[in-house]
């Protein structure tokens, strides 16, 4: 009996493990998800004495992406969004958190332009309000300017095929 | 010694150490507990006086000061729903930054600031520590509630 | 091309690792004797492949493969081509693939190494280590290929975290996995004689060694981590009881633990079970160590950006190789026996009770690591653990332990007399305490906690020379000199290795005691006095390096009014990320360092500077390095060198005990039961 002490205590380990593993921040459903996105007004990226209002978007599912030039993940589904763009299937707006807007626009030159309008973030205070906390973050926002789902972290094909694309689909039914 | 001896005694030897280790451990655990509050728990009075625990956020915009003698600074740490203004002695950090996540330890004084003796930020740029995270998922959270 | 090449390799060794991992076990079971023979060859075959892939990685990361992900986000052209190379395991794919790399490279070294055990039990050792292999390297293809693309390529990569720049953690992780990865020979030699049945004198004999040198690769693992710290984070410290350095500790305490009962099991023949479940618990916690590093499910400074699913493979992949192990333990280890008797004050009661106290401190220690976890689990609030914790715990455990150590070398095998004992110790105790509790008026101040550590480092010291003396007493005829030469290295390894100890337990206590910290603002030509020595202050200038930008310090250093040298402390920016770095400067001294970091620059040149006065820190490291040294010579004894088959494996002929041994204990009673 008493050797068989060492392997119930490892289970009592694993079931810790396993659920230390589900408390990851990451893992939490954003709060912001089924709640109003936080309106902002903010210069252009490409035009920056023109200034955009996220109201302008009521009445249409858009996509708002957090990203910036010197951000690594952010080249990793940058591919997925230019192609995504290309289809026409849905709008994205970027959010262009925390950068220089030279280095943004060289790096939009060099890997392609997904967005149909960039907005400047300078110092992530728009970022502040929608509680970015890594960037890139995606943010599906429905007609009435709703937010429906945040995803954090790159977008993959996966979280793509499987979450949001049948999800922008359902939105503009 | 006959092998029944020497085997309780392994035993009782065996029992006795565990049992001053549970002791060494409950004792130090009681007395040497860090706990985390994020700055609206603070701002709600349950975090405890006159003990030491953490807290974490976001470093705020614009609120970092820098006293005379140029080793004792202020700041500000929010979740985005409360502030804390949080005082402390000594180098900050290489990745201390505004708007920049951070978790400082210390105790609170009865003027409502919070005096760090420990300022930690994570090695890697991108990452947040999880704590302060945590806090900023929950003061949306807390936020959108009282919007409602 | 080269990517896929090493892609490819490493699938070729996934294969051969399954292979490896089946067939061998097998043809054990059955007696298949061409299925055994194949293990050798395949276990060289896989090494090969993995070199290929490992070999791969390092190219794209020297020239500069930005259609790599892996390269593009660890490396970046601007960095110095050593650090390129070494930003091959700086990642996470890539330190998976070292890992990998070297589990085979010590398969190996057992398939090359072994010729003398028998066949069956070399083909089940292997076996469990290919299983161990395959593990690894699915978790690499499934979810971390170091080999995944980057298309379209990037144009400049986003360059190693500033921290990893650095030579102490070029060759810190490498010796780190060595030792992690090493414990998985002694865990497959007690898996393979759990599964034969056959756990006796020679089992022990033959885990040894390999169990020591990978305690020594640990040791220095965690001895160099431990000073890089030191000297790369700027905050002075050594040790700070974070998540990851305790996932390096506790499978050392385990391993030390198990290091000490193996050499039981070898000459008495006793602990048999213990040792296997200390076997089995120092690879489990070296898994449970990457696991916890990898899965982010602990926070630390250390702790990468993670991914949950890596942390879902990982805890699955530990709950398959522990788990079974323990359950096959649980379901063999009834049948092993006892081992030879011993009495209540006897070396293996001694050596027992350390063993206790070790895994119990270790038990502890795994406690406070997880003790967040457990709490956040239970919805109990978020918490963290600190210093305080850790050393109000181990430190009371550690001291019993450190005052056995003194006694347990002069203690006789199976039955040894307290009162012989008191005699032959009671001058080493005297000695040991008056320079305790004088050594700290020397320093200059009396504090109760540098005597008490210092009594226990001195006790061990003192019955060191107490044990050489008599040992030399009973070694015949000669003079001193060849009397001493007649002692066996491991004799030497072991009180080596214990020196290291009281050399640490010094470092430590005099750093604790006496270091002199102070953060201060400094005027161009400002002086701050500190342990007899003047900073001053001449300003900071700008200077570029290969892929950073810095403010360098001038702070000269005066005794006595005479300039002893110039110190110069750097603050960096490094281009490619941006990342901010305090590069100390340190003066490293034998009985003291003086250790300064730049803080943040203030109007008018000055700057906020943390100047450090750290009496014997050194020390701490040199101990490491003794017991290190000390595992060493243990290796290289003279009955490891020796062609072992000639002799009878049922006998153990080394007698490390204090002498005057009666006649019938000089007989190892392995395999008899209790």
């Amino acid at each position: 009996m008493r050797f068989l002490l060492p392997l119930a205590a490892f289970i009592v380990l694993v079931g810790f493990l396993a659920v230390g593993l589900g408390l990851k921040p990451r893992e939490i459903p954003s709060p912001l998800v089924g709640k109003p996105a936080p309106v902002f007004q903010s210069p252009r990226l490409h035009e920056p004495d023109q200034i955009l209002s996220s109201k302008d978007n009521l009445g249409k599912v858009w996509l708002l992406n957090v990203w910036a030039s010197w951000c690594v993940s952010c080249r990793e589904e940058h591919p997925l969004l230019v192609e995504l763009s290309k289809s026409g299937i849905v709008p994205i707006y970027g959010l262009n958190y925390k950068d220089k807007p030279e280095l943004a626009l060289q790096w939009l030159g060099q890997y392609g332009d997904p967005y149909t309008v960039s907005v400047v973030d300078p110092e992530g205070r728009i970022g502040i309000d929608y509680g970015v906390y890594g960037v890139p973050e995606t943010y599906v926002i429905d007609k009435n300017g709703v937010i429906r789902h945040k995803q954090i972290g790159p977008v993959t094909i996966e979280s793509l095929e499987k979450k949001i694309l049948p999800l922008i689909k359902e939105l503009q039914g | 010694m006959k092998p029944r001896h020497r085997k309780l005694a392994i035993i009782v030897s065996g029992v006795s150490a565990l049992g001053i280790a549970a002791a060494l451990v409950l004792n130090a655990f009681e007395s040497n507990m860090v706990f985390f509050f994020s700055p609206t728990q603070v701002a709600a009075n349950e975090a405890p006086r006159g003990k030491s625990f953490r807290i974490g956020g976001l470093v705020e915009e614009g609120s970092i000061k820098r006293q005379g003698d140029g080793v004792t600074v202020n700041f500000v740490v929010t979740d985005t729903a409360k502030v804390i203004p949080v005082v402390y002695t000594g180098i900050l950090p290489d990745l201390f930054k505004e708007g920049k996540g951070v978790v400082a330890q210390g105790k609170l004084s009865p003027d409502g600031v919070f005096r760090a003796d420990e300022v930690l930020a994570k090695h890697d740029e991108n990452y947040m520590p999880p704590e302060a995270a945590g806090a900023i998922e929950q003061a949306k959270m807390q936020k959108t509630v009282m919007a409602k | 091309m080269i990517p896929e090449l090493g892609n490819f390799s490493l699938i070729l060794a996934l294969l051969l690792a399954l292979t490896q991992g089946t067939l061998p076990i097998i043809g054990a079971a059955r007696g298949n004797l061409s299925w055994i023979a194949l293990a050798r060859p395949v276990v060289q075959g896989q090494f090969v492949f993995l070199a290929i892939a490992f070999g791969c990685l390092a190219y794209s990361f020297v020239n500069n493969d930005f259609s790599v992900m892996n390269v593009a986000r660890n490396s970046n052209s601007e960095l110095p081509a050593q650090y390129r190379f070494a930003a091959s395991w700086g990642s996470h794919e890539g330190s998976l693939l070292l890992w990998v790399f070297m589990l085979s490279g010590w398969s190996v070294a057992v398939s090359v190494f072994s010729r003398h055990l028998p066949d069956e039990m070399v083909a089940r050792v292997l076996g469990v280590m290919g299983l161990i292999s395959v593990g690894f390297i699915l978790f690499m293809l499934v979810t971390s290929n170091p080999f995944d693309r980057l298309l379209p390529a990037a144009f400049e990569g986003s360059d190693l975290n500033p921290l990893l720049q650095d030579p102490g953690m070029v060759i810190h992780p490498p010796m780190l996995y060595m030792g992690y990865v090493g414990f998985s020979v002694a865990f497959a030699f007690a898996i393979a004689a759990l599964i034969s049945g056959q756990m006796d004198a020679a089992w022990a004999r033959w885990s040894r060694p390999w169990t020591t040198v990978a305690w020594v690769f640990l040791t220095i693992g965690i001895m160099l981590g431990s000073w890089w710290a030191y000297y790369e984070l700027g905050w002075g410290g050594w040790w700070f009881w974070d998540p990851v350095e305790n996932a390096s500790f506790l499978p050392w305490m385990v391993g030390t633990a198990l290091v000490h009962s193996l050499a039981v099991t070898e000459k008495r023949g006793s602990f048999k079970s213990w040792t296997v479940l200390l076997a089995i618990s120092a690879f489990s916690l070296s898994l449970l160590g990457t696991f916890l590093v990898r899965s982010g499910v602990l926070t630390s400074v250390h702790a990468f950006a993670t991914d949950p699913s890596r942390g879902i493979f990982i805890l699955g992949f530990l709950v398959i190789v522990i788990g079974s192990s323990l359950l096959l333990f649980a379901w063999r280890a009834p049948k092993v026996g006892l081992g030879g008797k011993f009495d209540l004050v006897s070396r293996e009661s001694m050596l027992l009770a350390n063993n206790l106290l070790l895994v119990v401190a270790a038990g502890s220690v795994l406690l406070g690591t997880l003790y967040p976890l457990i709490m956040d689990s239970l919805d109990l609030g978020k918490i963290s653990v600190g210093p305080p914790y850790f050393e109000a715990v181990f430190v009371p455990l550690m001291t019993p332990a450190i005052f056995l150590m003194g006694l347990g070398p002069l203690a006789r095998w199976k039955q040894a007399s307290l009162p012989e004992l008191v005699m032959r110790l009671r001058w080493a105790f005297c000695v040991s305490m008056a320079t305790a509790l004088l050594m700290p008026l020397v320093m200059g101040e009396w504090k109760p906690m540098v005597s008490f550590g210092l009594l226990l480092a001195f006790w061990v010291i003192a019955t060191i020379f107490v044990s050489i003396r008599h040992r030399l007493q009973n070694s015949g005829q000669g003079s001193v000199f060849t009397r001493l030469a007649r002692q066996s290295r491991s004799y030497y390894s072991m009180h080596l290795a214990h020196f290291g100890i009281a050399v640490f337990i010094i470092g430590v206590t005099l750093v604790n005691g006496y270091e002199t910290e102070k953060d201060v603002r400094m005027e161009i030509g400002s002086t701050v006095e500190m342990g007899g020595y003047t900073f001053r202050f001449t300003g900071a200038s700008p200077v570029t390096g290969p892929n950073y930008s810095a403010m360098r310090g001038d702070i000269e250093i005066l005794r006595n009014g005479e300039k002893i040298r110039v110190m110069q402390p750097e603050k960096r920016t490094y281009n490619a990320s941006g990342m901010a770095m305090t590069e100390p400067a340190i003066d490293t001294g034998f009985i003291r360092d003086l250790y300064v970091a730049l803080g943040e620059p203030l109007e008018n040149g000055a700057w906020v500077v943390r100047v450090y006065h750290k009496p014997f820190v050194d020390w701490i490291w040199f101990g490491c390095l003794l017991m290190a040294f000390g595992g060493m010579l243990a290796v290289s004894d003279r009955r490891y060198r020796l062609k072992i088959n000639t002799k009878p494996i049922e006998t153990a002929t080394e007698e490390k005990d204090g002498g005057r041994a009666p006649s019938s204990t000089r007989l190892a009673t392995g395999g008899k039961k209790g």
